[in-house]
């Protein structure tokens, strides 16, 4: 069978999988439709949480981040699970107890102001939107490389099936398809990690994998890797990093605007109890984690083995004949994703980091530029055949990609639904709306969201990159405090909320602007983004986190000197603190 | 203040005092022991390269998770103790 028909086989397996859940698990109410009835086992939640979390980046790009920047992007492991510990303690017990449907709900119920509620939906339809149109664009990636047709079918081939599952299931229908596919992208990770370890370090799991010895030299693999990449000038794998202050605000942000992400909130809408919220945060942590503690092994392994394939006898011996590179290069040169100039003319591939430090000794090897440019994205795409591996594990690979990318995909376009028909439309423009009606405008607004989804992943915005870091912005320095006052303190009133709301999304967009272009506009920047222009060596995407301080500051500033909260609203917190009360989500 | 608000303003503060204490250990193993403090634990080495490195790419995540269930378990506890279960 060939590799295409194989993939076929993989792709339209789950797909049937993902069609026969959604057909099985149709919405009847509105309840079913935003938070799945509400009765959803907390293991089974944690699972789907896990997989509505694990993106594309987290599945296809992760691990490439961590292989080029090593120990100075391990932010992106802490910042992406450190963000459950709050979830879990600050804030996910106490929203399930408030048992509404939205995260606008109780910023509008506990702020007593349409104005703070409607603040809260601009907030998390940006983030939402531009978080969704990465995912778009993956699974348009991953279509195109393994079913060979052009990325905008694939877009259009995986717009159609989220509409499927996600208009017709609702939360519900997304929560048992994201379930299976968890189950396939974390077997489809696993499978060549395990592979790989076995190669280099006899070890099977790939974590413990990470700190033994490399069978081949008998040195410890992280040394065996500092001391290849050193040959070539880069920077050790493990150098520390000089600029720690950013390196810790950066992944404060990513710890907050995870707390502060609406479609990772509103999963624990779905369990039966607030006790099942706290267990159910730790769960979707241990099924992240599976993922997590394999990614830094992959990236290492990777990237040992990237450089032994170029320089078979070490870094300081002879590289690779570019005629006689692996099949594995040419496949991947066709899709633009690598490639090689033979700048010198020795028919060699040299493969080394190209700076002004390091051009003594490239000159003195007869070199005269890197010759070799691998897009990090494919790392792990390419990791099977790398190792060697039979052609079902890049098939099951090939699923495993699309199943991270669709299952974000419908997490996100519900959040977007649920803000528009719930928020928006029973919230604010038609308060009568009945069951049936809110049942359908949730549909409708679904629907157009895929298209507006469908429409940007195929005409990207050019800042792909920046707009995700945007979505981790807005989440932290705007969300997450209102949550968290709004939970811990009984002082913060509408007015302090909605200030603080604003001057933390205000400060954080004048900041991500001055560095990034006003609207992400090219030459609109007043700064250039270097980090000798930074105020105090704050990278604009690190800015989430001062951005949060200062929606605190304000609030509680702006608190103090106008009128207390009202008693009914500080009832509201006092029950939202005790997990006794109404255990079901309140029907409205 | 009556027995039944005071109960559950114990409840509250007992609440508030694990979090504190969690989020000190939450704080200490990511930004303490992967980054922070990575050069003060620069001499214990552990598969050639030192403690700092492990604590930002393994160490911080297990933590992590042992985090939330103690907290899960200890406010199951406490849920009980107040009689304020669901």
């Amino acid at each position: 069978m060939s590799q295409f028909a194989i993939n076929l086989l993989f792709v339209g397996a789950s797909f049937a999988l993902y069609f026969g859940i959604a057909i099985w698990a149709r919405a009847g109410s509105t309840k079913e439709f935003y938070v799945a009835g509400g009765g959803v086992h907390p293991v089974m939640n944690g699972m789907a949480t896990a997989a509505d979390w694990m993106s594309a980046a987290s599945f296809i790009s992760m691990a490439g981040l961590i292989a080029a920047g090593g120990y100075a992007n391990s932010t992106f492991l802490m910042g992406w699970t450190g963000g459950y510990v709050l979830l879990a303690m600050l804030l996910a017990p106490y929203l399930r107890k408030f048992g509404k449907f939205t995260v606008p709900d109780f910023i509008g119920d506990r702020f007593y102001s349409r104005t703070a509620r409607l603040v809260a939906v601009a907030c998390l339809i940006i983030a939402s939107v531009t978080y969704v149109i990465g995912q778009m664009t993956g699974a348009g990636v991953a279509f195109s490389r393994f079913l060979e047709v052009d990325k905008e079918t694939g877009l259009i081939i995986a717009a159609v099936v989220v509409f499927f599952y996600a208009v017709l299931g609702g939360m519900k229908g997304i929560t048992y398809t994201q379930v299976a596919q968890y189950c396939v992208l974390i077997v489809a990770y696993t499978i060549p990690a395990v592979f790989i370890s076995l190669q280099l370090t006899d070890t099977f799991i790939p974590a413990i994998g990470l700190f033994s010895e490399h069978t081949q030299s008998g040195v410890p693999l992280l040394q065996k890797l500092d001391e290849v990449v050193r040959e070539l000038g880069f920077n050790d794998y493990t150098a520390d990093v000089d600029n720690k202050v950013n390196m810790v605000l950066f992944t404060l942000s990513l710890m907050i605007g995870t707390a502060g992400l609406q479609h990772v909130i509103i999963r624990f809408f779905t369990v039966p109890k607030v006790a099942d919220a706290r267990w159910s945060a730790g769960w979707a942590l241990v099924f992240i984690a599976l993922l997590y503690l394999t990614a830094p092994a992959v990236a290492s392994m990777a990237r040992l083995n990237l450089l032994t394939t170029i320089y078979p006898d070490g870094p300081t011996e002879q590289a690779i004949q570019y005629d006689e590179r692996p099949t594995w290069m040419q496949t991947w040169e066709q899709t633009g994703l690598i490639k090689y100039e033979d700048k010198n003319g020795d028919g060699r591939i040299q493969l080394y980091n190209d700076t002004a430090a390091f051009k003594e000794e490239a000159a003195s090897r007869g070199w005269a530029g890197n010759e070799l440019v691998v897009n990090r994205d494919i790392l792990v795409l390419a990791n099977p055949e790398i190792a060697n591996l039979p052609g079902w594990v890049i098939g099951l690979i090939a699923a495993g990609g699309l199943a991270a990318a669709l299952s974000t995909a419908a997490g996100l376009l519900l959040a977007i639904s649920s803000a528009v028909s719930h928020d928006l439309i029973k919230g604010s423009i038609n308060p009568d709306i009945s069951e049936k009606g809110e049942l359908t405008a949730a549909r409708i607004s679904m629907f157009v969201a895929i298209i507006v989804a469908t429409y940007l992943g195929m005409n990207p915005p050019g800042f792909a990159a920046q707009v995700v870091a945007l979505a981790f912005g807005i989440a932290a320095a705007s969300i997450f405090p209102a949550l968290m006052m709004g939970i811990f303190s009984k002082k913060v009133n509408n007015k302090g909320a909605i200030a603080g709301m604003l001057a933390g999304l205000g400060s954080t967009l004048v900041y991500i602007f001055t560095y990034l272009g006003w609207f992400f506009i090219p030459e609109t920047n007043m700064l250039a983004n270097t980090p000798d222009n930074w105020i105090f060596g704050v990278s604009p995407l690190s800015f989430g986190a001062i951005g949060a301080v200062i929606n605190f500051a304000v609030a509680f500033i702006v608190s103090g000197m106008t009128e207390e909260v009202p008693a009914d609203i500080q009832e509201l917190v006092e029950s939202v603190r005790y997990p006794k009360g109404a255990g079901q989500a309140i029907d409205h | 203040m009556s027995d039944h608000t005071q109960n559950q303003e114990k409840y509250w503060q007992a609440n508030v005092r694990l979090i504190l204490g969690s989020l000190v250990v939450w704080a200490l193993v990511s930004y303490g022991g992967g980054i922070l403090l990575r050069p003060m634990l620069s001499g214990i080495e552990i598969g050639g390269t030192d403690l700092g490195f492990w604590f930002a790419q393994q160490g911080s995540i297990l933590s992590f998770i042992a985090l939330i269930f103690h907290y899960a378990w200890r406010m199951n506890q406490l849920d009980k103790e107040f009689g304020l279960e669901e």
